[in-house]
């Protein structure tokens, strides 16, 4: 399954209110680590389980409610949503190994 | 049980470095594994690339992803890892493999290339780590912006901290600067740029402490020369750009470095270890430029394909460039003792 596109609109239907954890890139085009991490993250959303986890994408610059009401002050910052709340984070670039450890320890 | 998988060489780093050696490698139709964290290394962080012949103007992570690109071509895996652990044994005719380790996986190689660039230069501070993502960063180009109309601090001497003051100045209302020394590493046409009235120098000081609750709220510098003269600064961000440092978690012990961490190598790209070799910003190289490194990289996969001629008679493509209709002539091995039949 492809990343989903998070907007300030849809991150409360996608993310908030999502029945399985949605991990999050917060990421924006200006940023060059962000476009090292963008393939990892579309790896990794095609190979998960679409039943069990979810994987998304947010652009800050185009996005900055939702960006700011997380505190978000680096990117690429990775965050792992379950059931509303941020259960896990990571700052800076992240390897699709560590990411799926974490979805697979909070999809358990 | 995990996964094994045998390689005729292993390249750990994904930097300009890193991938022309797996370009050429697999060129020489050597099995190639690169496993690196990310794609481009410190290339990828910049948005202006001008210097690197043949391409006009490009961005880092286009020009890093197009060497991805032409090195899995001709064949190069990559796999998207952080290397815990390597080890050297020998398989059943005594002859050297190397052992790579990630999280969940290890792979087997019959050479090593490390080409695993340098990581940020931590100060070492308390707070720095805690904050991490809260108003510490270490890359301005992609954080600046988050920053927009609030007071920020960046740490630094040289050009990469200057540029990200004058940066910063662009769209937050006061930006100190905090060097420990009294003159700048950074070149003058920067430092002219400086002299605007909401950028503050603060020399001759070096950050303490940074303090905040959720996210940075301030920090405190201390005088270098006397500690006991601290000085409170109000910020919500802190820039750091100290430099560049070598990780040499996974490689003490395993191939000589010099005092600074770096691995040493010869002209021929090798280390102090018989099928090891090293590329790029994680040698003992003087210039840290994606060229320069783009060369080594090259120089460790002909080398390490030589090597491999000779310790295992392995038998790739000779002939390189195209050269295809000319009759096929494995090359003379230059170590007389591997030239017996």
């Amino acid at each position: 399954m492809a990343e989903v596109q998070l907007s300030d609109q849809n991150f409360e239907a996608e993310v908030l209110k999502s029945a399985v954890p949605v991990l999050v890139d917060f990421w924006a085009p200006w940023c060059g680590p962000c476009r090292v991490q963008g393939p990892i993250i579309e790896e990794l959303a095609s190979e998960v389980d679409a039943g069990k986890v979810k994987v998304g994408k947010l652009n800050v610059d185009e996005h900055s409610a939702t960006a700011s009401q997380y505190g978000i002050l680096s990117i690429p910052t990775l965050a792992l949503f379950k059931g509303g709340q941020v259960v896990e984070q990571f700052v800076g670039v992240q390897s699709k190994e560590t990411l799926r450890a974490a979805l697979e320890k909070h999809a358990a | 049980m995990p996964e094994q998988e045998l390689y005729d060489t292993i390249i750990v780093g994904a930097g300009a470095a890193g991938m022309t050696a797996a370009l050429y490698a697999a060129r020489r139709a050597m099995k190639v594994l690169v496993i690196s964290q990310d794609i481009g290394g410190q290339a990828a962080t910049t948005n202006e690339i001008e210097n690197y012949p043949g391409v006009d103007f490009s961005d880092g992570p286009s020009l890093m992803n197009k060497f991805k690109a032409q090195a899995e071509k001709f064949g190069a895996r990559f796999v998207f890892a952080e290397v815990q652990r390597i080890e050297k044994g020998t398989d059943e005719t005594n002859k050297p493999v190397f052992s790579v380790f990630t999280n969940t996986q290890s792979f087997q190689g019959y050479s090593l290339i490390l080409a695993y660039g340098l990581t940020h230069r931590h100060l070492g501070v308390p707070g720095e780590k805690e904050f991490g993502g809260k108003g510490v960063s270490y890359c301005a180009t992609c954080d600046a912006p988050l920053f927009k109309g609030k007071t920020v601090a960046v740490v630094g001497g040289g050009n990469s901290a200057v540029d990200a003051a004058l940066l910063l100045a662009k769209i937050c209302p006061r930006v100190y600067l905090i060097h420990r020394r009294e003159d700048f590493r950074a070149e003058a046409v920067l430092l002219e740029q400086l002299k605007q009235p909401h950028i503050e120098l603060v020399l001759n000081s070096e950050v303490k402490e940074i303090f905040g609750d959720a996210r940075v709220r301030s920090l405190v510098v201390c005088d270098v020369a006397d500690k006991s003269k601290e000085r409170k600064i109000e910020t919500e961000g802190v820039f750091i750009e100290v430099g560049f440092v070598v990780n040499s978690k996974i490689i003490e012990g395993l191939v000589e470095l010099d005092e600074r961490k770096q691995i040493k190598i010869n002209l021929n790209a090798e280390t102090s270890e018989s099928g090891i070799f090293g590329a790029g910003d994680i040698t003992n190289i003087s210039h840290k430029q994606i060229i320069i490194s783009a060369g080594w990289g090259a120089t460790a996969a002909l080398k390490a394909y030589e090597y491999l001629q000779k310790v295992r008679g392995f038998r790739g493509v000779t002939i390189d460039w195209g050269l295809a209709k000319k009759p096929t002539v494995l090359a003379t091995p230059t170590d007389p003792a591997a030239a017996k039949p």
